[in-house]
């Protein structure tokens, strides 16, 4: 097997496994989800332990990884360049925590609802797409 | 003898929450399942950045799968071995999950081009930020997490009870 097939197979893999998280954790129920984010409701905590499940796991296990030279199958880690706190990154997170109220879908969730053959999965990965394009059109930096 | 539960909780039950309004309960409460699920979430970014090289940020595959550029084959892969991966899990377990049905179509338009709009701008989700990001301690997946579930609060609040839109 070449290198690139083998970094497609293992993306195919990850995707697979973290797929399975989202449904087994109910993270494909956007009632769930928006459960956790009403505090002045019924809360829900499951996503909290969702998160903390996940970040359990992978910080112990990243500190691991990134003590290798290199990725298995790739001659680098692409990992983010930029450290900075700009007005950027609080304007897009503030943006997308507003539409994932609105919807209880992240794009994690949303995209595997579409394995529920939901309409409102379908909906929301083609605004998805719109607003990336959107964000690419018109407001990504130039250069 | 009733099967317990722990995996196959079925969806909430909405009705509580008029039945029990006073009292505070956590009767939709996943504990197990949610830590599981996110174990297994955890096992995949360990792997796509153990193996590829690549933060498992959902929202920043699929902008980049978006693009087009030529050698990102394996994002679309990665994005249908998470439609794959929750199917199989609905497959398993039927009653795992039913599509919300009732909910305004247009609110979830908004609500995918603010997702999509946030994340591009943002650089990630709850996935590449929440998750990876704050395994690595990055500053800015922290600061990134916390502006996206305080922003998110709000707008659930806003949109189940002071516009009272049932979801």
């Amino acid at each position: 097997m070449t290198r690139a097939a083998a970094r497609n197979a293992s993306a195919l893999a990850a995707g697979l496994v973290f797929g399975l998280g989202l449904a087994i954790s109910q993270m494909v129920n956007p009632r769930k989800v928006l459960d956790f984010l009403d505090v002045a409701g019924n809360w829900d905590p499951s996503l909290a332990l969702v998160l903390g499940g996940a970040v359990g796991v992978a910080m112990l296990a990243l500190r691991f990884v990134l003590k290798r030279k290199q990725p298995l199958f790739e001659s680098e880690f692409h990992l983010p360049r930029t450290t900075k706190v700009d007005r950027r990154l609080l304007a897009g997170s503030a943006i997308f925590g507003i539409g994932w109220g609105i919807g209880g879908y992240c794009p994690g969730p949303g995209i595997a609802a579409l394995s529920a053959a939901s309409v409102e999965a379908l909906v929301f990965v083609a605004g998805m797409a719109l607003g990336s394009f959107l964000y690419q059109r018109f407001a990504a930096p130039r250069g | 003898m009733k099967p317990r539960p722990i995996l196959r909780a079925g969806a909430p039950q909405r009705d509580n929450r008029h039945n029990f309004r006073r009292v505070l309960h956590v009767a939709n409460f996943t504990p197990a399942s949610a830590l599981i699920g996110g174990a297994l979430i955890g096992i995949s970014a360990t792997l796509l950045l153990w193996l590829n090289g690549r933060i498992a940020g959902v929202s920043g595959i699929m902008h980049g799968a978006l693009q087009q550029r030529a050698g990102d084959t394996w994002r679309w892969l990665f994005l249908a071995g998470l439609v794959a991966g929750a199917g199989a899990w609905l497959w398993l377990a039927p009653p795992a999950f039913a599509p919300r049905a009732g909910y305004p179509l247009p609110l979830v338009l908004l609500a995918g081009v603010l997702v999509g709009f946030g994340t591009a701008q943002g650089g990630g989700c709850t996935s590449g930020h929440g998750v990876c990001g704050i395994s690595r301690l990055s500053a800015r997946s922290i600061v990134a997490t916390l502006t996206f579930l305080v922003t998110g609060m709000a707008s659930v609040f806003v949109v189940r009870h002071l516009l009272g839109v049932a979801s």
